[in-house]
């Protein structure tokens, strides 16, 4: 083989090689909280304290409310969530198996209120909307992300790996090279997280608000002067099957605190 | 590149500062003492001008990628290629060809 062939060779192993080869080792990953100071952790982790716990309250409500006159509760389906609801969140998106279509958890709330309840869906990035979010995450608090591609999603998963390598933007960078690559440093100032998705949806400091990962992800676009997809799009879906791949087994913290 | 004034050093470092106009101080440090936050993401600015000479640093503000690939340094005057750039930017650089000049005048006094 000559060098150049060599080369190609080596490039083509590697991109059919394990997804993660050159990625953070497994028993190296990081979550926000793990890498966040002592007061952000102590305010994430005392529920009284932690902002995006009112947005639970909201969604417990919501939970248990008719949408409309006469109109079922997701109650009035499912049930006690603490129970019906427990591990959710930890394994979405997923593919509907009656629909064979790929929702994630905010498509999911939404398809619930056109389809079940017969009313107009609530926006995604909406208070109502996250507040369900926020309620349904809590029910998997502590519990293992689970992988998309053993469920099903490897099509997904691979696309979303090759929009987490693509270089996007004025600024010409891709997510792996400031997540994968460059994490832990510091981006005039900010220390650069691994990008696990753990602890959506979350109440971020810099927002004063609780927020969804699509506009955490929205936010990364921006900085590197991209054009964002449209709110909902099927990228975004791909981008967070791949994120929760990448984090398959960590410990969902949601809903979390973060700078 | 055809330029319609002199370089102006001053205004370059006015750049380099810039969190939001050069950015070179997210990824950057160097001897700025005004500046609190400075990155560790590539080498100091410090001594620039000693290693490279103006050519050298002119080419690496214009796509550093012709010298590495895989760098992280955004292409300050390249307008196309980019994936999925956003409308505001669509077909512009990031800095003109007078403030690269500038920039380029300004790293070439950082001397250790
Ligand atoms: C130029 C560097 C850079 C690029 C490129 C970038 N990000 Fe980020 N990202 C950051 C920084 C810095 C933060 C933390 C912000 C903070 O804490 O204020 C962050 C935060 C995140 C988080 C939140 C992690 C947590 O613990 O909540 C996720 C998820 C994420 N990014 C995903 C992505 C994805 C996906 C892409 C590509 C579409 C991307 N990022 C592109 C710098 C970047
Ligand atoms: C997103 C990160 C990033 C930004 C923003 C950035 N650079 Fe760089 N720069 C790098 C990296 C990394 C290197 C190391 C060489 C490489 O990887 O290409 C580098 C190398 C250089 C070098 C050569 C350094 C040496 O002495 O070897 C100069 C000079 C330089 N940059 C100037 C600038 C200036 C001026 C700006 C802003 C107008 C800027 N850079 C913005 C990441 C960045």
């Amino acid at each position: 083989m000559t060098g150049q062939t060599g080369r190609a060779f080596a490039l083509a192993v590697f991109l059919l090689g394990p997804a993660s080869a050159d990625d953070i080792p497994a028993n190296q990953r990081l979550s926000g909280y793990d890498m966040m100071g002592a007061e952000a952790q102590a305010m994430q982790r005392d529920d009284f304290a932690n902002p995006a716990m009112l947005a639970v309250k909201e969604g417990e409500g919501l939970w248990k409310a008719a949408p409309a006159e006469g109109r079922p509760s997701c109650q009035s389906c499912h049930g006690d969530a603490a129970a019906t609801m427990k591990g959710v969140a930890a394994r979405y998106p997923a593919r509907e198996a009656s629909t064979g279509r790929v929702l994630d958890l905010p498509g999911r709330v939404q398809a619930c209120q056109t389809e079940r309840q017969g009313v107009a869906p609530v926006a995604r990035d909406s208070t109502g909307l996250l507040a369900l979010e926020a309620y349904l995450a809590l029910q998997s608090r502590g519990l293992p992300l689970a992988s998309p591609r053993a469920r099903g999603l490897e099509d997904a998963a691979s696309r979303g790996e090759a929009l987490y390598r693509q270089r996007f933007g004025q600024l010409d960078l891709s997510c792996a090279q400031c997540h994968s690559q460059n994490w832990g440093r510091s981006l005039g100032g900010t220390r650069i997280p691994q990008a696990h998705p753990t602890g959506y949806p979350l109440f971020r400091m810099e927002w004063q608000a609780i927020g969804s990962l699509q506009r955490r992800l929205r936010n990364c676009m921006t900085g590197i002067r991209a054009e964002p997809f449209p709110a909902g799009a099927p990228e975004w879906i791909d981008l967070e099957i791949y994120l929760k791949e990448r984090a398959a087994g960590m410990a969902m913290d949601a809903p979390a605190v973060r700078p | 590149m055809p330029v319609s004034r002199p370089p102006d050093p001053e205004n370059g470092r006015r750049i380099v500062v810039d969190r939001r106009k050069g950015l070179c101080l997210l990824c950057h440090s160097g001897p700025f003492p005004e500046v609190r936050f400075q990155g560790d993401l590539a080498p100091s600015l410090a001594g620039a001008g000693s290693r490279w000479n103006p050519a050298q640093l002119r080419a690496r503000l214009i796509d550093s990628r012709l010298f590495n690939g895989e760098t992280i340094m955004p292409p300050y005057f390249r307008a196309e290629g980019q994936f999925r750039m956003a409308g505001a930017f669509k077909g512009r650089t990031i800095l003109t060809a007078e403030e690269v000049e500038d920039v380029t005048a300004f790293l070439s006094t950082l001397r250790e």
